[in-house]
């Protein structure tokens, strides 16, 4: 507990707070002096809801300003403005560019309540003991480091962590089944002819590149060793394939935000097209049908934490690591789960979820009554499963995470040429 | 000495407006050309000097092609902003006799522009969509059968948007032009025989290209130097100079970013060279 920094004054004024928090045990901080403090943390629109920072504030008393930005300039930001921010909430692929840029802290496990109960992907990598470590930036390759100092990424766990991991998902390609009209079941079918001009991909390459990665591979072109960190000729034949794909009229636009991906979907200018879940639920809020339909070759995987901004530090550095303990508590979990993402302490969120949610969520059973997301729009009616299945059905079927390869720079290039070409 | 004294008077009336010229606009002007020498990695930018930034991007035919892109929205903007806003121009300043009614007219156009530009820009993806009102209006008349799939995300959108959201930039400078022109000219030229075509052509638009002149300054340099109207009207799909800049700025290239906006600025500012060539605005104004 940091004293450092307060006039006597300010002492006197709290004394009677002080004096109950010296009772307590060392994480709690003064009551008074915790209300002056501001959190600001950044990252997707995905995580960085209104909602937290109002709960943030009525549970742990102090404020958090949320600035919501797309993943570009969510790098961008971490990369370059270290003193403009407290947390990074950040995917685990940008925190392969990020973290060698010194900006961030590591944290310190043995400070994490929940850290025996995070779910193994995020430790070991492995869902269950038996699971493979599926290709790309997995999050536990770039989870830990050596020490509080460590540039480098540790192998395994060393009780410093890069990101807490709070949030993931098993991303596939959403359609639109009744302008569709038949099941579709692999990658493959994103550029098949009978859908063109009416397919869309996303225009963030590190993303970009795995999809056409799942659709490739899926189509027996290419034979990749590790999709998340391909070489020079991969990287080329693939855009290859993709390039040709896009002259020949194959996709009716790429989108770069949320709304972009929901607008193209819910006006009918796509009918295929790689997407998020909640912008599916958005669609299907609209009334539109819409699915987020699981393929035979697996998912495309991301993860997302929080990270820490190197210059934390005294009681502001107590008060992220309350609020990251308060993250894996359990409401924030349950929230994110009820949109039809994963929490990274999953048992934990049970707590805060009805069990009917929670089986419809994670174990993949029909909903025994009408599900809504945290909102209160309707998203299943009762007897409705969740695409794909349960928890470990999803997550066990990953083929690849988001990721960052070694060729990145020159994959950008190219990238850069399949939108211009 | 009264001579000095009025030297020093006039560098101290010229001082402010240089300190903030030089601190915003030549400083950073230099920093991008410095950068644009540097070499960098996915996370670090090193300071030391390289001409690869350049290399890379005159070695790629990329490069030439979005270019070519480039200036083909410019040029057709430049050409419908201009054939637009002069007969606007034309029409405000010589057919509506009341000044009321020129006012009125003249803040008619600027209405469109009380709402931001990228509102104006998106109103159209609606519009011209595959199930858009534009198509559902064609269909029911019977025109066409099937929607008109180019209407959204082509050239045609990218170039609409364009000309929709850049216009007033053409009829503001040619309207006041023309307002400064003497109406007894016209008069003289009518005495001497000349038809109204005649009139246009020898008298109307040679006065009138100082303010020409300001408009297509305008246009070119905002449709070179734009990049969300093209990454939104043609949905990713094409690509000009600016998007090649935001994408490496979105990427953290910022040295390469840096050399494509050098080359970018220097071939705007050959282009308004020439421009400059054909019209002496300083004296013409």
């Amino acid at each position: 507990m940091s004293k450092t920094g307060y006039t006597r004054r300010s002492i006197l004024k709290t004394g009677a707070a002080a004096l109950g928090a010296s009772a307590l045990p060392a994480p709690m901080i003064w009551a008074q002096e915790i209300k002056n403090i501001t959190l600001r943390q950044f990252g997707t629109g995905v995580s960085n809801l209104n909602d937290v920072a109002t709960k943030v504030k009525e549970d742990l008393g102090f404020t958090l300003e949320m600035t919501a930005l797309d993943s570009d300039a969510v790098t961008q930001r971490a990369a370059t403005q270290p003193d403009n921010f407290d947390i990074a909430d950040i995917e685990y692929w940008i925190c392969k560019k990020v973290w060698p840029t010194g900006n961030l802290q590591a944290m310190d496990t043995s400070k994490i309540k929940n850290y025996d109960k995070i779910v193994g992907i995020f430790k070991s990598g492995k869902l269950t003991p038996d699971s493979e470590i599926a290709q790309g930036t997995a999050p536990s390759t770039v989870g830990f480091v050596e020490g509080p100092g460590g540039t480098t990424f540790a192998e395994s766990e060393t009780g410093w962590m890069t990101l807490i991991p709070t949030i993931y998902n098993a991303d596939t390609l959403g359609i639109r089944p009744d302008l569709i009209g038949r099941p579709i079941e692999s990658w493959t079918e994103l550029l098949n002819p009978e859908f063109k001009g009416k397919a869309s991909i996303l225009d963030i390459s590190s993303i970009g590149i795995m999809d056409m990665a799942m659709v490739c591979e899926a189509m027996g072109e290419i034979q990749y060793g590790d999709k998340g960190n391909m070489t020079r000729e991969e990287i080329d034949k693939t855009m290859a394939i993709f390039t040709e794909a896009k002259k020949n009229g194959q996709f009716r636009a790429f989108w770069k935000t949320f709304d972009e991906s929901v607008n193209l979907m819910a006006s009918g200018e796509v009918v295929i097209q790689s997407m998020w879940s909640p912008a599916i639920t958005a669609v299907k809020s609209r009334g539109i049908d819409c699915v987020y339909q699981p393929l035979k070759e697996g998912y495309r995987s991301w993860g997302g934490g929080l990270g820490l901004s190197k210059s934390l530090s005294g009681m502001e550095l107590d008060a992220a690591y309350e609020y990251i303990n308060w993250y894996l508590s359990g409401w924030v979990g349950g929230y994110l789960m009820r949109q039809g993402y994963y929490s990274a302490v999953p048992e934990t969120s049970k707590d805060f979820m009805s069990d009917n949610e929670w089986g419809y969520w994670f174990e993949g059973k029909p909903a025994t009554d009408v599900i809504t997301s945290p909102t209160g729009d309707k998203l299943a009616e009762a007897g409705e499963t969740r695409d794909g299945g349960s928890f470990y059905d999803r997550m066990g079927h990953v083929a690849c995470w988001n990721a960052v390869m070694d060729e990145n720079q020159y994959m950008v290039r190219k990238w850069n040429e399949f939108i211009a070409s | 000495m009264k001579v000095t004294r009025e030297t020093v008077t006039g560098w101290m009336q010229a001082a402010p407006l240089t300190v903030v010229l030089l601190g915003f606009l030549v400083a950073p002007i230099i920093t991008i050309v410095i950068v644009s020498f540097w070499q960098a990695t996915e996370f670090s930018i090193i300071p030391a000097f390289s001409l690869e930034n350049y290399e890379f991007l005159f070695g790629s035919p990329v490069t030439y092609k979005v270019f070519a892109a480039t200036f083909k929205y410019a040029f057709l903007t430049w050409a419908m902003t201009l054939a637009i806003g002069f007969t606007v121009a034309y029409y405000l300043a010589f057919h509506i006799r009341s000044q009321t009614m020129q006012i009125a007219l003249f803040l008619l156009c600027t209405i469109p522009f009380w709402t931001s530009n990228i509102i104006r820009m998106i109103s159209w993806i609606p519009f011209l969509g595959r199930n858009g009102i534009a198509n559902q209006t064609l269909i029911s008349w019977g025109v066409i059968d099937q929607p008109l799939e180019w209407l959204l995300y082509s050239d045609f959108s990218v170039i609409l948007a364009f000309v929709h959201l850049y216009t007033l930039f053409m009829v503001v400078p040619i309207f006041n032009t023309m307002m400064r022109i003497d109406r007894n000219l016209i008069e003289a030229a009518r005495d001497n025989g000349a038809s109204g075509f005649q009139t246009l052509v020898h008298v109307i638009i040679p006065l009138t290209k100082p303010g020409i002149m300001i408009g297509t300054i305008f246009v070119l340099t905002l449709v070179m130097g734009d990049f969300i109207t093209v990454r939104f009207m043609s949905g990713s799909q094409r690509a000009n100079v600016g998007r090649l800049i935001s994408n490496d700025i979105a990427l953290l290239q910022y040295p390469s970013a840096a050399a494509t906006a050098v080359v970018l600025l220097c071939t705007v500012l050959i282009v308004i060279g020439i421009l400059l060539r054909f019209v002496n605005i300083r004296k013409e104004l």
